[in-house]
């Protein structure tokens, strides 16, 4: 019955999926597209970073497009479903002939698009956060890499300013992003001390809607004398009861503070924040960072999407940085040749939404300052702590012995995504 | 347990002392609070204005340690005026005025800030945030704050705040507050309080306590407690002493009353699952009971079902939205005029369905289930265009806030115990309609043997229709309920479809008193997985149970019996 009906959820949404296709393509355009579900469990975050690219792209065309050509944006919707994302990919790149492609939300939706990347050669850049240990020749991660967000975030949690945690929670949705940082932030935790006896991990499923038996535990947990902090990997519509449960069952955040790797401004949005001021969020990006170049992508994105009330979050920092390094990358190789767009992206910075520069390394990886914000009452973050400079995105975790002897670096003599030692 | 459960229930609004309603109440404390500082012990005015104002303004510095240091300086005079300054500052409106440099209090109204002297407490002006920079706290801070704040409080002539300070200081566990509390307890005359008090001078003396005596006598005081705090501060007693080494006939009662507090708080353990069973029983039920009449009684495998309860939910974004600007917003008339409404706009659409789509497709399973199944794909995707696929936010009632918290550490929050009454109240009506009404005789027959209603002149499509209706309409109901504990976002209906029809394929098809049951039994059975199984897993395991269980009976816990017909 189940996976009758998992096949017929596909059909079906594949059937609604909305094409938006320009009838009478110009041919001298440059084609971008977008791989960002639109209907679907995902839809709730990723229409929004279609907007941020459809946006970005219409800045680009009344400023006079690139290199003399406009853009064109092509937008498909694989619906949530991951092996559409794989065909969705292959029907951007082979039939609509896109230059680049701004796409994908959840790891597992990337890990379905990367064959078809790598078998026809194409670019991918990738806007979220993610577990790490992978290397891509043909992707651009710009969202954060877990020492770009998770070790940060534990690091503050265990400091005096974030409560002096000496015991852990892990809690997470059940797929590979979370399995796969609480398993580095495990073998972290190890390293500076604490022990498994004081580390709790749990698992739910997508959607999880139920929280009350496990936020009791935690709450158990809690009670043993020692200060215990909170690591959220939850992702997506479950964050909203999960934060709802802790509000009723009077969690403080003095108490028990809870960080989240997967909680920004838009999924606030649905929640009364008032009682869970002080609970934690670590983002490369908060929209109440006040900064020039901030509030003027704030004014952009509020004109575009008609509405004030709209929230800013890192996804759609990160897509502003990915598109616009591929833009200065495209210019400087005077082409939208992948492999000579690939080696002008090296290097390649822009200037981050909050202040500082972010500088695309030869791993595919950002070096991006990491802030931790606290939760406000009217739903925006507060910073109240940030890295000194930037810190370099880690493809490779360190922190997990199979993976820390592994490089990934894709220019001469190294050219290699997953090496021990370099090609040439 | 259902009639404690309403007894629970009947008198949570009054039953203060187990109350404490979290961070909701604090707006309302602080009317108290400012009372509270005029008649203070000591009331001398320890500072002069001067004074005040200086030391307040050395909170405006970064470094966390420099202002936890000025906080305690601040309180430890006992001055009355330093209370609201604080509270401010945890409320996050303490501001330091960008023009003369001087900390105010800031109360937002609309987008203007009034600034409130700390030392007058009369307004001084206003402004817009910009002139104001926030004095930061953090957590660290927060709890600082709530310390120094509590020992404030401790000589509040209010009842309910001396009780929530000594709460507050019971958990700081805090030596250095002990000369404080002593001086407390001196005053106390109230019981109760009083016995608090005496349990938190236990958890300090058990850490400071000079001889064993007193340590036993406290270890005597505490282990006739049973509260996840009192396990904290044995168990951490314990660990400490045998670290360090301490009188073995200190350390094996410690240990012993660490056994006795344990045992004692898993037998609330127990009872706190089966709460949560019961609680997730009622959603449960709530979102099936809908289907047990469209799936059950009309046997139409309807895959819309739970864009109905979205629709409902959203219809009660709709109603508070429209109602927002006559309404407070923690009003419950909007969630009570929801009711309705989402009934009406549910039972509409469910009409709507029945007679464009569904009629046609009678006595044809598969087609219906594909049709339906496109029917809530295109429902789901209308939502997102017209409202955003993003979260939208219904407020809950203040009614529907907060917890009823006990000292065992088991919390019943308000919302859940609410959904559990009104599950019950929704399945009691429906009982009573198709028992007592001349609609729900003719469904019943209609359902029951078609041709032969027909043919004593009931018209058979009409009744078709309002009982899809009704069903749609009952889970608009339950989006109402949703509404307040999950997403409302398109997706909604997705989670709770599965859910749905396996409550009423394990109740039986057609027995509304099977869903009632097969709700709470497969609720309870979850609960109970849930801790040592994991939430992934102890769904998976329910899964099977109810595979085994249908290949057993397979018209599930109450099979339909005598001459009902099947197709």
């Amino acid at each position: 019955m189940n996976k009758k009906l998992q096949a017929l959820m596909g059909a079906g949404a594949m059937a609604l999926s909305v094409m938006t296709m320009s009838a009478a393509q110009a041919a001298d355009t440059i084609k971008v597209g977008v791989l960002h579900s639109l209907s679907g469990t995902m839809a709730i975050s990723e229409t929004t970073l279609k907007d941020t690219v459809l946006m970005l792209v219409d800045d680009l065309n009344k400023n006079g497009g690139l290199l003399g050509k406009q853009v064109e944006a092509v937008v498909v919707d694989p619906a949530s479903d991951w092996p559409l994302f794989a065909e969705k990919a292959r029907e951007l790149i082979e039939k609509d002939q896109v230059d680049v492609v701004f796409g994908c939300w959840t790891s597992v939706s990337r890990k379905s698009v990367l064959p078809v990347f790598e078998e026809l050669n194409s670019m991918l850049f990738y806007p979220v956060q993610y577990e790490g240990e992978e290397s891509s020749r043909n992707v651009f991660y710009t969202g954060a890499a877990p020492n770009q967000q998770a070790i940060p975030a534990v690091d503050y949690l265990m400091s005096e300013d974030g409560g002096g945690a000496e015991r852990i929670v892990l809690l997470g949705t059940d797929y590979v992003y979370p399995r796969t940082t609480n398993k580095i932030l495990r073998s972290y935790l190890n390293d500076k001390g604490i022990a498994d006896a004081d580390i709790m991990e749990n698992y739910t499923p997508f959607g999880h809607s139920d929280w009350q038996s496990i936020v009791a535990d935690v709450k158990a947990f809690a009670s043993a004398g020692k200060k215990t902090a909170v690591v959220s990997t939850i992702n997506g519509d479950a964050n909203v009861p999960f934060y709802k449960e802790l509000a009723n069952q009077g969690i403080k955040a003095e108490d028990i503070p809870v960080v989240a790797f997967s909680v920004g401004e838009e999924e606030l949005a649905g929640i009364d924040t008032a009682p869970l001021v002080g609970h934690l969020a670590a983002w490369n990006y908060f929209q109440s960072v006040e900064a020039d170049a901030n509030t003027a992508f704030i004014d952009k994105w509020h004109a575009f999407i008609g509405d004030d009330a709209r929230v800013t979050n890192d996804p759609m920092e990160a897509t502003y940085i990915g598109f616009n390094m591929w833009k200065q990358a495209v210019e400087q190789a005077g082409t939208t040749d992948v492999d000579a767009v690939r080696q002008a992206m090296y290097g390649q910075e822009v200037a981050n939404l909050t202040g500082g520069t972010a500088v695309m390394n030869t791993n595919h990886h950002l070096s991006k300052p990491v802030l931790i914000g606290e939760v406000q009452d009217d739903g925006q973050f507060d910073v109240v702590w940030e890295t000194d400079g930037t810190v370099v995105g880690d493809a490779w975790s360190d922190f997990l012995p199979e993976s820390a002897k592994l490089t990934a670096d894709w220019t001469y003599p190294w050219v290699c995504g997953n090496c021990e030692k370099p090609m040439y | 347990m259902r009639n404690e459960l309403f007894s629970v229930l009947r008198r949570s609004p009054f039953s203060l002392k187990k109350v404490r309603g979290g961070f909701v109440r604090l707006g309302g404390a602080m009317a108290c609070l400012m009372l509270v500082a005029f008649v203070l012990p000591n009331a001398a005015q320890a500072f002069s204005d001067e004074e005040l104002r200086n030391i307040a303004e050395r909170l405006d510095t970064k470094s966390s340690t420099q202002k936890i240091t000025v906080i305690e300086e601040m309180a430890a005079d006992g001055d009355p005026r330093v209370a609201p300054i604080l509270k401010a500052m945890l409320e996050g409106d303490l501001f330091v005025r960008d023009s003369d440099e001087h900390v105010v209090i800031g109360r937002k109204k609309g987008k203007v800030y009034t600034h409130i002297d700390i030392v007058s407490g009369e307004e001084v002006g206003e402004s817009s945030s910009k002139e104001l920079s926030k004095i930061k706290v953090n957590n660290r801070l927060r709890g600082a704050l709530r310390d120094a704040l509590a020992t404030l409080n401790l000589f509040s002539p209010d009842l309910n705040i001396r009780t929530n300070a000594v709460e507050q200081i019971m958990d700081a566990r805090d030596p250095t507050m002990l000369p404080l509390l002593l001086r407390a307890i001196e005053r106390e005359d109230d019981e109760t309080l009083l016995a608090r008090m005496e349990l938190a001078r236990a958890t300090m003396a058990l850490a400071a306590g000079e001889n064993p005596a007193e340590r036993l006598a406290a270890i005597d005081v505490l282990s006739s407690e049973t509260t996840p705090q009192i396990r904290a501060v044995l168990s951490q007693f314990v660990a400490s002493a045998e670290a360090e080494g301490i009188e073995p006939e200190v350390l094996a009662a410690a240990k012993d009353a660490l056994n006795d507090v344990e045992g004692r708080l898993s037998t609330w353990q127990t009872v706190g699952d089966v709460y949560r069973g019961i609680s997730l029983g009622s959603v449960l039920l709530l979102a099936a009971v809908g289907l047990a009449i469209t799936f059950g009684v009309m046997g139409v495998i309807n895959m819309a079902h739970g864009e109905m309860i979205m629709i409902g939910a959203y219809t009660t974004f709709v109603v508070q939205q429209i109602l927002s600007s006559v309404l407070p917003s923690g009003s419950p008339w909007s969630l009570i005029i929801a009711v309705p409404a989402a009934f009406l706009v549910a039972g509409m659409i469910g009409v709507v369905i029945e007679r464009c789509v569904i009629r046609f497709l009678y006595g044809r399973p598969l087609e219906t289930l594909l049709a339906t199944w496109g029917v809530s794909l295109v429902l789901q995707q209308a939502t997102r265009t017209i409202f955003g696929a993003t979260n939208q936010q219904v407020t809950a009632p203040d009614f529907m806030s907060g917890a009823i918290e006990f000292s065992t550490g088991l919390v019943l929050t308000y919302n859940r115990l609410w959904i559990i009454l009104f599950s019950l109240i929704v399945v009691a009506g429906i009982a009573c309609v198709l028992r007592y009404t001349a609609f729900g005789l003719q469904m019943r027959a209609v359902t029951q043997n078609r041709r032969m209603a027909g043919s004593v002149g009931i018209r058979t499509g009409y009744v078709d229709a309002l009982t899809f209706g009704l069903g749609s309409g009952i889970a608009g109901i339950a989006g109402v309920a949703l509404s307040q504990i999950s997403n409302v976002s398109p997706n909604l209906g997705q989670t709770y479809i599965i859910d749905s029809f396996m409550v009423v394929v394990f109740g039986g098809v057609g027995n509304l008193w099977g869903t009632v049951l097969g709700a709470f039994s497969l609720g309870i059975v979850n609960k109970f997985l849930e801790p040592f199984a994991g939430a992934v897993l102890a769904k998976i395991f329910v899964l099977i149970a109810l595979i085994l269980f249908i290949q057993k009976r397979p018209k599930g816990l109450f099979a339909l019996k005598g001459r009902a017909v099947e197709a």
